[in-house]
């Protein structure tokens, strides 16, 4: 349930703009290789879609869609996505990070397959930095203490 | 003279820009005002180095447009990649020191109860 | 007092600054230093080699892929840095 909504503007507007940021952040990081985009930005736009939600509703709810617990887990992942890239590479038999080598598991030629690897870790990158710009705001906002945030009204 | 000066005005703008973030940070007293001016200090580096990167007459570098034959790219009609690409580090590494940075001026606050900086250093 | 002696370390550092400007090449000029050792080679080659018509990613995740490793690693760090300072345990 929300509860208090201060203004009917902001809180109408951004029930059209948060999925419409989401699905925007989704678009710029899979276009990243023939326009401008990648993982860093396509991170950051995804992170300020939920922080357009804290800021227009209440803080609660923002919580409740993304616990602290997954948030967590989706930081470390996209480290270890990136270096499992890179480990894997390694494990086929070439360099660290030599993505060419990746033609032996996906179906493209060694040129296509450095399409490929980068497309990988951009996605271990977007994933990293979505999560920690949430932790960071979340903490910052909330003083550090999570669990009296989810009793009392912020 | 005139001409020295008007063909390196990029350089001129980004010195006032960092003389700006510089006084914020020594002459302020309060701790936010001297955290945003070293947030003034890094953004007018990040653009003074992006500025090394253009060329004239030339495009931006994204190549092999629209499924054309892969004619020969020339250097002289592409713009540099290389500030654009380190400086993407500079702009991550510029939010990770401001988010630490307020979070270290939370906890003064918790400590000291102010944020001024003669209340703070001078001894009781 | 501090006011006046920021005052005067601010013309000191404006000095040395335009002072420095005079070496720098003219903005926008093609065959500056930083565009003539090892960015030409980025730019007819990357896309022969790497299949990626967007440059600034063919460089920034292939050619200097180390960097945004360690990059990704820094802004871990920073998000853990900031849960260090900030959470207490509850007997505080």
């Amino acid at each position: 349930m929300v509860k208090d909504i201060e203004d009917i503007v902001i809180s109408t507007l951004s029930r059209f703009l948060i999925p419409f940021m989401q699905v925007f952040s989704l678009y710029v990081f899979a276009h990243g290789h023939s326009s401008p985009g990648g993982g860093f930005q396509g991170g950051c736009i995804m992170a300020a879609a939920f922080i357009l939600m804290v800021i227009a509703y209440d803080l609660n709810e923002a919580k409740r869609r993304f616990r602290e617990k997954a948030l967590l887990i989706f930081c470390c992942l996209g480290v270890f996505i990136y270096v499992g890239t890179g480990f894997l590479c390694l494990l086929l038999g070439s360099n660290f990070l030599d993505y060419s080598i990746l033609s032996k598991i996906l179906p493209a030629d060694p040129i296509k397959a450095r399409y490929y690897g980068m497309a990988m870790i951009e996605l271990g990158v977007q994933i990293t930095v979505m999560a920690i710009m949430l932790s960071i705001f979340l903490d910052l906002v909330t003083k550090g203490e999570h669990e009296g945030a989810l009793e009392e009204d912020v | 003279m005139f001409e020295y000066i008007l063909s390196k005005y990029n350089y001129w703008m980004y010195i006032v820009i960092i003389l700006i973030g510089f006084y914020a940070m020594m002459a302020k007293g309060n701790f936010m005002k001297k955290l945003i001016g070293m947030g003034i200090f890094q953004w007018a580096i990040i653009f003074y180095f992006m500025s090394i990167g253009a060329k004239k007459g030339a495009s931006i570098h994204i190549v092999g447009g629209h499924g054309a034959a892969h004619t020969a790219v020339q250097a002289a009609e592409i713009i540099n990649p290389l500030p654009s690409v380190l400086m993407l580090t500079a702009i991550v590494v510029a939010v990770a020191t401001t988010g630490i940075t307020l979070s270290v001026i939370i906890m003064i606050y918790k400590r000291y109860g102010t944020l001024d900086e003669d209340e703070i250093t001078t001894p009781e | 007092m501090k006011k006046v002696l920021a005052f005067i370390a601010l013309i000191i550092t404006g000095a040395l600054l335009v002072y420095g400007v005079k070496d720098f090449p003219k903005w926008a000029d093609p065959n500056q230093p930083a565009s003539l050792h090892v960015s030409p080679r980025y730019i007819e080659h990357a896309l022969d080699e790497t299949a990626v018509p967007n440059l600034v990613t063919a460089v920034l995740a292939d050619y200097r892929g180390f960097d945004t490793m360690f990059e990704t690693a820094v802004i871990f760090t920073a998000g853990m840095v900031v849960m260090m300072i900030l959470r207490r345990p509850k007997k505080w």
